[in-house]
This record gives C-alpha cells, structure tokens and sequence, in this order.
C-alpha cells in the first residue's frame, strides 16, 4: 500500500519528463498530472508494475478547466480563447489496496490525449463521453465516436464552459 | 350517460347510437404501446401492476404501435429519443391518443434551463391529449389522467374530425 507522495518518487524517478506536479492542498484528491501524450505508457507502467498494480480504472471524466482567456465573440456569447482541458483519471488497485488519482492537461485548441482503452477496457466508453461532451480526441482509441449525443449533432460539445445550445435540431426547437 | 340509457325495448335489442357505441368501444379498451422513458416509466408500471391495476380500465401495453391506441410519454425525451418517439406515434393506426406524463414530458421540467439535450415538451413533435403534472405523478394522478381521456373520448362524434 503507497501514498501519492510514494508512487509520485516512483514516476518522478522513472519518467521525469513526462511526470509534471503533484498537486495538494486542494479541496479535491491530491493528483499528479501527467503529459497527455504519454498517459498510455505511464498508466501501463502504473498497471504492470509489482509495486503499484494497478488493476481498476475506477473513473474517467473530462473537466473544461477554463483557464484560458475570457473573451466576446461578434454575437456577445462568451468564448474561451487558449487554457486547457482536463481528463482525470481514478485508479485503485484491488490487490494492494490503494488508490490514486492523475490527470492530463492538453491544450484547448487541440485537446489530444493518449488512449487507454487498451490499458484497461473500461475506459473505451469512458472517453468516448469525454469525447463527446468535451470534444478530447484520444489518439489510438479503437472506436471514438459519440456516445450520449445524437451521431449527426454538430453543434460542439455540450459541457465546455463556452458551449451554446443551437436554436433547432432537425426541426425541433430545443430552447425552453 | 351510460351505453344502456335507453333500456332494453325487446329481448335481446339495445338501442344506443352508433357515436355511443363507438365511443365506449374505443375508451373501454385503450390499448397502450408498451413504452417507457424514464422514471416516470416505474411510475407507468406500478400503475399496471395489482395495486393500481390499469387493466381494470382495459389498459393493457401492447408491444407494437400498430395495435395500439395510446401512447404514455413517460419520462423525458431527449432530443435524441424524440425522433424515434415521433416515428412510434407515426406508426399507430388511428384513432389515437397520447397522454404526456410528468413534468419533463409537459415542459422540459428540471432540465427546461440548462438541458442541452433534452426536447421542452413532447408537444413540439406530437400532438398531446391530456397532460398529466407531477414529478413523477402518482399512480392516481396517472389513473385520473386517462379518466379525463376517456371523458374526452366519450363526447366525440363521427360528424366531425376527433382532435
């Protein structure tokens, strides 16, 4: 059984490019954000490895972050310019009873994260609502489509802080 | 008025007319397309059970829209479900009937603000008889709403188009 502090010297020492903060002192989990690009071979690592093991992906969900730049566009609807979005991801090892809590950040205007829906097969549906909701590309994911919203809504993606709901969808007006 | 309000003039004759007989035919035996949405839908099926018993009001779900004569919305329609609830209502052969259940149905309900996905009020892609409020209404709020379809039933007429 580690702490986050422990498994943090762990990926610290094995991957110091790719293992950015360990952030505390929050009122969420303390977590440790990872480089988008490299979550899959460190989330193998975090599976394979005889110390950590871990075996459950208990939650994966995308966050907006906005913390980019508030801005108008010509309509008056507010837009977020640069910042990132978030994916965070839940781990617990059934074995040796701990947990840990990582996330990856990518840029805004081009949020692409490594899949692991290899790694573990439950994350397949759940990067897909993260796909879908917050429009996260994950790169090598074996079928990334939407899940939740119809296949043919354009209209972007519904849980980014600047999202706006269109007026009508096949003909059926959809504000109250 | 009862069907039998004119009595019997003979043995074995009725004399009603053909609106009257009609009438309580078709609201004798309202068949409901086996359909649910929502949690409204636990509600819908609390009220076929023995407790409430729809049956003893001839409500009785069908599996197919064809053999169906109403439909209960019951529960939310996303935008995404609407489309196919159209095509249900779409395919019932007339008459038919629909009774909007629960708030979500009426109005939007909770999700009227800030529901990116959910339609505000299944009368914007099919024509809605009795709406019955409640979230979700009771089982005797259900049952209150199909005796106001069958009151609306009951004073059609062959002259002129039903609703």
């Amino acid at each position: 059984m580690k702490t986050t502090e422990e498994i943090y010297k762990i990926l610290k020492e094995k991957y110091p490019e790719s293992t950015g903060d360990l952030i505390t002192g929050q009122p969420v989990e303390e977590f440790i954000s990872i480089a988008p690009l490299k979550i899959s071979e460190i989330c193998l690592f975090l599976r394979d490895n005889e110390e950590l093991l871990f075996d459950n992906l208990m939650n994966l969900s995308g966050v907006d972050d906005a913390n980019g730049e508030n801005k108008k566009d010509e309509t008056g609807a507010n837009t977020i310019e640069g910042g990132t979005l978030g994916v965070f991801y839940h781990l617990e090892s059934t074995k040796l009873r701990h947990k840990l809590t990582i996330k990856a950040a990518a840029p805004r205007e081009n949020p692409e994260v490594a899949s692991v829906a290899e790694i573990w097969y439950c994350a397949n549906w759940h990067e897909r609502e993260a796909f879908d909701l917050y429009g996260i590309n994950f790169l090598n994911h074996p079928d990334l489509r939407r899940i939740l919203m119809p296949y043919d809504w354009d209209a972007g993606y519904p849980l980014r802080k600047d999202y706006k709901n269109p007026e009508f969808y096949q003909g059926m007006k959809v504000p109250y | 008025m009862g069907l039998l309000d004119k009595q019997f003039s003979d043995d074995n004759i009725i004399i009603t007319k053909v609106d009257d007989l009609l009438n309580w035919a078709r609201l004798s035996s309202l068949w409901q397309v086996g359909f649910g949405l929502a949690c409204c839908a636990i509600e819908m099926m609390a009220t076929s059970a023995s407790h409430y018993d729809f049956d003893r009001f001839g409500v009785i779900p069908r599996p197919s829209p064809r053999q169906s004569d109403v439909i209960i919305i019951s529960g939310t329609v996303t935008l995404k479900m609407a489309i196919r609830v159209k095509r249900l209502y779409e395919q019932m052969p007339d008459p038919k009937y629909v009774i909007s259940m629960g708030s979500c149905s009426n109005c939007g309900g909770p999700y009227w603000e800030h529901g990116y996905h959910v339609l505000k009020g299944v009368d914007r892609v099919i024509p809605v008889d009795v709406y019955v409020p409640g979230c979700p209404p009771r089982p005797e709020a259900l049952l209150e709403g199909l005796m106001k379809l069958q009151d609306k039933i009951r004073h059609e007429t062959l002259v002129k188009k039903s609703a």
